[in-house]
């Protein structure tokens, strides 16, 4: 077990002083490429938090909905092969409901005010 | 870098006796502007006895052949000057860089004055009018260039749907990640090809950020270096698709405008317009800048370009699918 501060709080720390304090100094390009990494760095703390849940529902998901065991990489393969095969359809009970809870989630840590996010919510709610 | 190797002396000699007749004609401040690997653009003014006029310079670096996916800037350069003779709001093309001028290959155009920048347009109210008629007036545009008639210009490529659709399931076939939501939508756009579309000159990426917008209107299109043959559509789905919108989903048009607008551009102009297959292209368009975001990441691995950005961009694949979710799931 490490010490604290944990990492999320270490990564939060690099992301406001490239926010708060090296960002105004910077100009151009530079200011530009800053920006992306404080951005990165936001992905990067959403995904500590919000991931390891996030994939275990996925993978508990998956499981059902294929009646099959193994990695979440092994499943969402093997879920990709059954879509392609043409198995398994939006019609299949779960399917809809499986992709809009995963990606969905996924937004929310790449891009949590994307639009196409909100557009999703206010359709379907929150999963 | 040193005087003796700044490329500017070159080009500036050669293209001031180029472009005029006038033997004291020259080209002043010229400044490039972006450029990554594969192209360079460069503004800069030629000043002789007709007065000052703004140009562009758009190249391969030096030594380099083409390479990228877009055709050469040579047949770019052909489509651009055929559109503008044509009545087309393309840049006029000026110059067609030749073997002897030892400048590459590229071509010189018009400068036009105006925004690309949809963040800034949406932004500045001098554009309010703008971007209130620009729906209807990209469709209008759309519909001249669907009409172009090219068949006398080589090379340019033929790429209808189908053949899209196997390169694209190639690229992401071949980078390996499995992705569920594009696994559907690529099923979907096999079972859903428009059959029967006739085969036009399409601009291949008309969309914020290649439309040079004026506070009078629309004022170029520019970037005409994925231009081929295949289905109209493909253009009125492209500049709809969510990414474009720049956080305006209200505005299925690029985030200015209505599709009712579009449409009746389109046909004011003699458009052939077919709906259903507008959406087909928009699930598409989706679908491939979700591909494209996802194999940037090679370019990022590879060394290519190790830079932030290019390493993020793999992160926006995810808004592409919960966009494609948005479009193929019916209440």
């Amino acid at each position: 077990m490490q010490d604290s501060p944990n990492l999320k709080e270490l990564v939060g720390a690099v992301e406001s002083f490239l926010r708060d304090r090296a960002l105004p100094e910077l100009e151009g390009h530079t200011q530009f490429h800053a920006r992306v990494a404080a951005n990165v760095l936001a992905i990067i703390a959403r995904e500590l938090e919000l991931g390891p849940e996030a994939n275990e529902a996925e993978h508990a998901r998956l499981e059902k909905l294929l009646g099959e065991e193994g990695s979440l990489v092994d499943l969402n393969t093997r879920l990709c092969q059954a879509i392609r095969a043409g198995d398994i359809t939006l019609a299949t009970e779960g399917l809809k409901e499986h992709l809009l809870q995963t990606t969905m989630i996924k937004v929310e840590i790449d891009q949590p005010k994307y639009s196409g996010l909100r557009v999703a919510k206010e359709r379907w709610g929150h999963f | 870098m040193t005087t003796h190797e700044d490329p500017r002396i070159e080009i500036a000699r050669c293209l001031a006796h180029r472009l005029s007749d006038d033997p004291a004609a020259e080209v002043l401040g010229l400044n490039r502007l972006s450029g990554g690997a594969n192209q360079e653009t460069w503004a800069f003014t030629l000043r002789d006895l007709a007065g000052e006029t703004p140009l562009i310079l758009r190249r391969t670096p030096s030594g380099r052949d083409h390479v990228g996916s877009g055709i050469s800037l040579n047949l770019e350069a052909a489509l651009v000057r055929r559109a503008h003779e044509s009545g087309i709001k393309a840049p006029e093309v000026r110059y067609v860089l030749q073997p002897e001028d030892q400048l590459s290959t590229g071509f010189v155009m018009g400068r036009v004055e105006g925004e690309t920048l949809p963040q800034k347009m949406f932004r500045d109210p001098a554009f309010e009018k703008a971007l209130q008629g620009l729906a209807f007036e990209c469709g209008a545009q759309l519909a001249a260039i669907h009409r172009l008639n090219v068949s006398d210009i080589p090379d340019v490529p033929v790429s209808p749907a189908k053949m899209q659709l196997e390169a694209y399931r190639a690229l992401y076939d071949d980078f390996g990640d499995p992705h569920p939501v594009f696994e559907l939508a690529f099923k979907w756009l096999e079972d859903h090809m428009p059959d029967a579309a006739p085969e036009t000159l399409v601009h291949g990426d008309f969309r914020n950020g290649n439309l040079m917008v004026s506070p009078e209107g629309l004022a170029a299109v520019l970037d005409w270096e994925l231009a081929h043959l295949g289905d109209p559509m493909e253009d009125l789905g492209w500049i709809c698709v969510n990414s474009w919108r720049f956080n305006r989903p209200e505005n299925p048009v690029g985030g200015f405008g209505q599709l009712k607008d579009l449409y009746a551009g389109y046909e004011s102009a003699g458009g052939n317009l077919r709906a259903q297959d507008v959406h087909y292209w928009m699930v598409f368009g989706t679908m491939k800048w979700g591909i494209m975001c996802t194999r940037m990441v090679d370019t990022f691995r590879t060394g290519a370009d190790r830079t932030v950005e290019r390493a993020a961009i793999g992160r926006r694949a995810s808004e592409t699918e919960i966009d494609l979710l948005n479009l193929l799931i019916e209440e």
